[in-house]
């Protein structure tokens, strides 16, 4: 019988037995012998070749693993628990979030030197569009950097992520370093209702969301700060009266215009309306959820938003409610630093911020405000070494107070010492974050990647009312219930 | 030369590394394509065998059924307006401007090489209706019509992406046709002149039938291009307002690389494949014929 070393080579069309001696004596093997030798090495071979030598060969392959495991580890620290840190401190995260960047090289320059000196920082950064992918294929190849910028689907209790070890616990790791009491209460109740209970996240930011409006344009319209839906519809509807545009948003960015539809929710519905979805107690398709979404349809029938929507990008839309000519708007606290900011704010004073109105008749509560702690960032457990929790420790007692110094941005860290001099408006959002006892989450936080790019590319359809609410509904319902 | 061709060591040594680099480039990823589509998972998670269950979700998608009528529409308004724009162009050329059209060819030619993502941003400036009207609209409105928020219907947003890839790749199409009527013999043409035929009898019953070769190549260049369109629909409209004027191949890139679910993904591509084979076969088939030789 010829021997499957022959049969290997034969397969490549390099002939017979001949050829196969041929192909091992390239690599200065030898003769015939070594050719079944060589096939032997992965199982190819027959009986008597497998045991001629098993000892040399079993020799050969754990001193080639030995060699590999000890360059694979160089240059790194270990800890008692014997994990890695890695040659820095590696940070990936997306182009587009230039702050928490700027915030950790403000830190590696000044309170976290000497953690940085030990363990420099290194920033990688990748459009958002691409980072998701580029996280699963380093994750696919166990290469993940020690921060990580990872999808809210892939980090959650039961993510991708979760599940295979490649996110670290950091209720247990911060609780370890003697500095869990430095994520504040509010931002612990985002993380948790966000992550099933669990802590996959570095609050990086705290951010509240809420309606912008223009103080001036509401004095001079005599219109009270609206408390309910209702008075939200009479207020635009004055507005409208009068020749001014009562709400601007971003059709190309689009979260701002879909995050309307979830703060109704949580208003009509409570502060479970997403997460009974989320464990499928309630569908996006029942009545009370597509009443929601009508309810935004109907604003934008009423032509109560900027005309041509759909062409307006995210800066045009805060250029248009800074520059006075929309009233009002839907976004977040990071807001504020174009409101600081007198080359962008030419409104000065005049902007004020409520909480999304109460629903008549609605179970939410209107000091509940939608809030998130910023980009998810996540750390590898494997290259959690003692340096890189150095690292970690002096972040979560630095970064508010820094943060808040530097940029005027809010975190989900304690500062170490308050900040003075904050610009009113400034100081009144922070009074918010502080006094609120509860928060309720965003449209598309417990979304899987699918409905969340749906729930954005559809909504101008349905602001414009080429789409019907139910159908809209019916759409995210639908990649819920088959997309990953 | 025959016993070159007839030594077979000669012949490997000959096609070898083209072979190899064809099967590497093109046969193994659409192999591997076709084993992902049938499992589903990612890379992290691993994937898991589903068998014929991503072609039975195509099948009944109705996501992927828009994206796929989307494709062929797109394809036949494109296919046809850049053929006709280029042979017209071509007879302009060769017929009307002769030796002083290479101004012109230059001028036309001028788009081709500019890059997609900065013609899609010209022409969304000029289609723009917010926060300031575009020229296009600053011209509707001079002439007393209504503006037109072209990019929030799929309709209009259809319209603007068709005159856009038209302007853009016209150039290619009447310098390829162009081509194809420099190559007709002087004399054919003297001689049905003489006979009586001018103008569009000449077009029609002369340089058609001459320059059938290479337009036949033209509508199979055109038309498999117009099927993997993607570059200017996703600078242009992204493939919105909602999934209005997707594509089957951004439908593919945002399955696999934003939904991460690159099985259905697969599927897609396959999809693709499929139809960019039979309309190729297709178009072929119909000129079986050798037109080069009458």
């Amino acid at each position: 019988m010829k021997s499957k070393a022959t049969r290997l080579a034969s397969l490549g069309g390099w002939g017979g037995r001949k050829s196969a001696t041929r192909l091992a004596s390239l690599g200065g093997w030898g003769g015939r012998k070594s050719a079944t030798r060589l096939a032997s090495v992965g199982g190819w071979g027959g009986r008597k070749a497998v045991l001629r030598r098993p000892v040399f060969w079993y020799a050969v392959l754990c001193s080639l693993a030995l060699t590999v495991s000890a360059c694979g580890g160089s240059g790194g620290s270990a800890g008692s628990s014997g994990v890695k840190d890695g040659k820095a401190l590696s940070v990936l995260v997306t182009t587009e979030n230039t702050s928490v960047p700027a915030e950790l090289k403000a830190l590696a320059n000044g309170k976290c030197k000497t953690e940085a000196t030990a363990l420099p920082l290194d920033i990688q950064q990748s459009p958002s569009a691409d980072i998701q992918q580029k996280i699963q294929l380093l994750a696919g190849q166990d290469a993940l950097p020690a921060l990580f910028a990872g999808g809210n689907s892939f980090i959650d209790k039961g993510g991708d992520l979760q599940k295979n070890g490649q996110v670290l616990d950091l209720d247990k790791a911060l609780t370890d370093l003697g500095v869990n009491d430095k994520i504040t209460p509010a931002a612990k109740s985002t993380l948790k209702q966000l992550y099933s209970g669990t802590t996959p996240s570095l609050p990086f930011q705290y951010n509240i969301e809420g309606i912008w409006y223009n103080k001036k344009i509401f004095a001079e319209q005599h219109i009270a700060v609206p408390k309910t839906w209702g008075e939200l519809l009479a207020a635009a509807d004055k507005l409208k009266a009068a020749g001014i545009t009562p709400f601007t948003a971003s059709g190309a960015t689009s979260w701002t215009i879909s995050r309307w539809v979830g703060a109704y929710l949580f208003r009509s519905l409570g502060t479970n309306a997403m997460l009974d979805v989320k464990e499928h107690k309630a569908k996006l398709t029942d009545p009370q959820y597509v009443a929601a979404a009508q309810a935004i349809q109907d604003l934008g029938n009423k032509k109560y938003f900027t005309d041509g929507i759909s062409g307006i990008d995210y800066d045009t839309a805060n250029n248009q409610f800074l520059t006075g000519k929309a009233a009002m708007m839907y976004m977040g606290s990071w807001l504020l630093a174009l409101v600081n900011d007198p080359g962008k704010n030419k409104i000065g004073d005049a902007v004020g911020l409520m909480p999304f109105p109460a629903v008549e008749g609605g179970k939410g509560d209107i000091n509940a405000y939608p809030a998130n702690t910023g980009a998810p960032t996540s750390v590898n457990p494997k290259l959690f070494g003692p340096k890189t929790q150095a690292w970690v420790k002096c972040i979560a007692t630095n970064y508010a107070s820094d943060s808040m110094e530097q940029s005027g941005t809010f975190s989900g860290f304690v500062m170490d010492h308050p900040v003075k001099n904050l610009p009113p408006l400034t100081a009144d959002v922070q009074q918010r974050i502080d006094k609120s006892t509860s928060t309720v989450l965003w449209f598309e936080a417990l979304f899987n990647n699918k409905a969340n790019q749906d729930a954005g590319g559809y909504v101008v359809k349905l602001l414009t009312g080429s789409m019907s609410a139910a159908d809209y509904m019916g759409l995210l319902q639908n990649d819920l219930d088959t997309a990953q | 030369m025959e016993s070159v061709l007839g030594n077979k060591k000669a012949v490997a040594v000959l096609l070898g590394p083209a072979l190899i680099f064809f099967v590497g480039v093109i046969a193994v990823p659409v192999v591997w394509s076709f084993v992902y589509s049938l499992y589903t998972g990612n890379v992290i998670r691993g994937f898991t065998f589903v068998g014929a269950a991503n072609l039975t979700r195509l099948w009944s998608d109705p996501e992927a059924h828009q994206a796929f009528w989307f494709t062929l529409k797109y394809a036949l308004v494109v296919t046809a307006g850049q053929i006709l724009l280029g042979y017209a162009l071509a007879l302009l050329y060769v017929f009307v401007l002769r030796r002083a059209s290479t101004l012109v060819r230059t001028m036309v030619f001028f788009p081709v090489v500019l890059p997609t993502v900065s013609v899609s941003l010209l022409f969304s400036r000029f289609f723009q209706y917010a926060p300031t009207d575009g020229p296009i609209n600053s011209i509707l409105k001079v002439l007393g019509a209504q503006h037109v928020d072209f990019f929030s219907a799929g309709g209009t947003s259809f319209i603007v992406l068709v005159v856009m890839d038209l302007w853009r790749t016209q150039g290619f199409y009447a310098v390829l046709l162009y081509a194809g009527l420099v190559e007709i013999p002087d004399s054919a043409i003297d001689a049905a002149r003489v006979d009586g035929a001018g103008g569009w009898r000449l077009v029609r019953h002369v340089v058609v039938p001459m320059s059938l070769p290479v337009l036949f190549s033209a509508v199979i260049f055109s038309f498999n291009a117009s099927l993997k369109v993607f570059d200017s629909v996703l600078a242009l409209t992204r493939g919105g307002p909602g999934s209005d004027t997707t594509p089957l191949n951004l439908f593919m890139y945002k399955t696999s690389f934003l939904s991460t679910d690159y099985g259905y993904g697969s599927t897609i591509a396959l999809l693709i494949t499929g139809v960019c084979l039979v309309v190729t076969l297709a178009i072929f088939r119909s000129s079986r014929r050798d037109l080069t030789k009458g």
